[in-house]
């Protein structure tokens, strides 16, 4: 194999890992939009939380990471709940631009709060996977890499599945379509809201988890709330494959950007890169690649 | 014996000044048809809506009378509660999920359903009564023709096993052949499954001819309510709903300039 075609395939690789990553964290922030049109700029920050809580049980608690990985998830189970219900809740009813402002300002203390606890220095999981590359068709992928993206495909393939059989997810389908029709089916609408919090801040935190292994644990991680802007809208706000397909697409592109662009500019592409292309999704495809038209008549 | 569903003098009032409904009553007795006729804006949409228990989350409420069903006063409980009583209202407008499936649609229905067999078992139904939805069952509902939505939301309904149907204008903008269908339907679920149903319909003619009980509206109270027997032989209903004059025939439009009935009920 030629060197160049390994560089590319190396970048791919490592893209469709980022990808993955990102790939959750629009799935959390598309859940939440989708059932209670709320843009969720506190995304990253549940991220950032949960990267923190499982790094507190397994190094403060001492609790074998696998535990802390699951004590994890409940408690952002428990967060979400509790953020939809005291925060999100009374907003009922306000206008969209209010909810909006309420959680950029729960985005802003959730992250001081976390600043104050843990403090602003990089933080590291102790060494859970070997870093022992592994040697795959001529290219060397990191045991991390693996594990993050079979995480990813196993929760997008059971997000899938409970959306499309369980009670709970058409209930969550009808609620994000119509509201009222939802009610009309016995459908507890504030229940439903709820859940999409909770299972939002539980995908976040798997996202923060893998990233934390990866690149360690700072208050970068909450730039990731950023960076979903771009997965969803390319793959259109309101589609939960979108959000999927939007986030491996935005991963592979900037890293492809990053690897090729970076040594010729001077570096910052990488990051800028995802942003580029949204505004030129933005000017072809406004509803993004799965998004759902809305023709009004005049 | 209490009647299915009884709503006593009720008075709703949106957005604490709008005064909507004024002192509304009616009643379904256990496994009859009863159809509301009246004027765009008469309020019989509220009344459902009332009944369902929908109007809390649009502003409205009901600020005097009772509303019973079984005996048991509903106008304080919300419509998760109410729909798990067995009160199943289907809104005018062919509201199904457009990005769901046929079969989705159905199985969200039934989200008040909890043993999986029953609802099996009841989706053999909904094919049973309406045959034109099982060859799409795996198509996207809105994707599907206006009668077959149609169709989609009454076989939904059907899926939480209600024994109370609330109907808002199932006629609306369907051919006639098509109404003419679906309203044999209603009729012979109705029959089956003893399901009382409160049909609201502009459409008087047709209403008329399956309900057993009549009721006409206007401005928010009921003006004159009887059997479907008397209701037809009313001069007033046959000339303000039914479009025919005294004779009994077509009317002229000739006529119409010259002399306007006025009708009794307001005196």
């Amino acid at each position: 194999m030629s060197e160049s075609i390994a560089f590319f395939s190396q970048l791919i690789v490592t893209g469709v890992v980022l990808g993955s990553v990102y790939a959750l964290v629009a799935l959390g922030f598309v859940l939440i939009y989708k059932s209670t049109s709320v843009l969720n700029f506190a995304q990253g920050e549940l991220l950032m939380l949960g990267a923190y809580i499982c790094l507190a049980f397994t190094i403060q608690a001492h609790v074998p990471f696998v535990w802390s990985f699951l004590l994890t998830l409940a408690f952002s189970f428990a967060f979400g709940l509790l953020v939809e219900r005291t925060i999100l809740r009374p907003m009922i009813g306000e206008s969209i631009i209010s909810v909006i402002m309420v959680t950029i300002a729960l985005s802003e203390v959730m992250r001081s709060i976390i600043q104050i606890i843990w403090g602003t220095e990089t933080k590291v999981f102790p060494q859970i996977f070997s870093d022992r590359p592994i040697y795959f068709f001529g290219l060397f992928v990191a045991e991390i890499h693996l594990y993050s993206l079979a995480f990813a495909v196993i929760c997008v393939v059971l997000f899938g599945l409970f959306f499309k059989f369980s009670s709970a997810g058409l209930a969550m389908r009808v609620t994000s379509f119509d509201q009222q029709v939802a009610q009309t089916m016995g459908i507890n609408i504030k229940r439903i809201f709820a859940l999409a919090w909770a299972i939002s801040a539980i995908v976040s935190s798997i996202g923060g988890i893998i990233l934390g292994n990866i690149n360690g644990i700072s208050n970068e991680l909450a730039a990731m709330g950023l960076k979903v802007f771009p997965c969803v809208i390319l793959g259109g706000l309101d589609s939960i494959i979108g959000a999927i397909v939007g986030g491996f697409v935005i991963g592979i592109i900037e890293n492809i950007a990053g690897g090729y662009l970076d040594p010729v500019l001077g570096g910052g592409v990488k990051e800028l890169a995802p942003f580029v292309f949204l505004v030129v999704i933005l000017m072809i495809k406004p509803y993004g690649l799965f998004g759902k038209k809305l023709v009004e008549r005049l | 014996m209490h009647p299915t569903l009884s709503v006593n003098n009720i008075e709703v009032i949106y957005k604490d000044v709008i005064l909507v409904l004024k002192g509304m009553s009616l009643e379904v007795n256990e496994g009859r048809i009863v159809t509301i006729l009246g004027n765009n804006g008469a309020g019989k949409t509220t009344t459902l809506k009332a009944i369902s228990g929908i109007l809390k989350t649009e502003d409205g409420e009901v600020t005097d009378g009772s509303i019973e069903f079984y005996g048991q006063r509903i106008d304080k409980k919300y419509a998760e509660a109410i729909v798990r009583m067995g009160i199943f209202q289907v809104m005018e407008g062919r509201r199904v999920v457009e990005d769901m499936t046929v079969e989705e649609n159905l199985f969200a229905g039934a989200h008040t359903q909890t043993n999986r067999k029953n609802r099996k078992e009841d989706l053999e139904m909904i094919y049973n009564y309406f045959p034109a939805l099982a060859p799409r069952k795996r198509i996207m509902a809105g994707y599907i023709s206006g009668g077959e939505q149609q169709m989609l939301v009454v076989g939904r309904a059907l899926m939480s096993r209600p024994k109370l149907l609330l109907l808002d204008e199932p006629s609306m903008g369907l051919s006639p052949l098509l109404v003419s269908e679906i309203f044999k339907i209603i009729k012979k679920i109705n029959k089956e499954k003893e399901i009382s149903i409160l049909l609201v319909e502009q459409n008087a003619r047709l209403a008329l001819s399956i309900a057993s009980h009549g009721y006409i509206m206007e401005n928010g109270r009921i003006v004159l309510d009887d059997t479907v027997d008397k209701l037809m032989e009313n001069e007033d209903v046959k000339e303000f709903y039914l479009g025919l004059s005294e004779v009994g025939t077509k009317k002229s439009y000739r006529d119409v300039k010259h002399y306007k009935r006025r009708k009794r009920w307001l005196t």
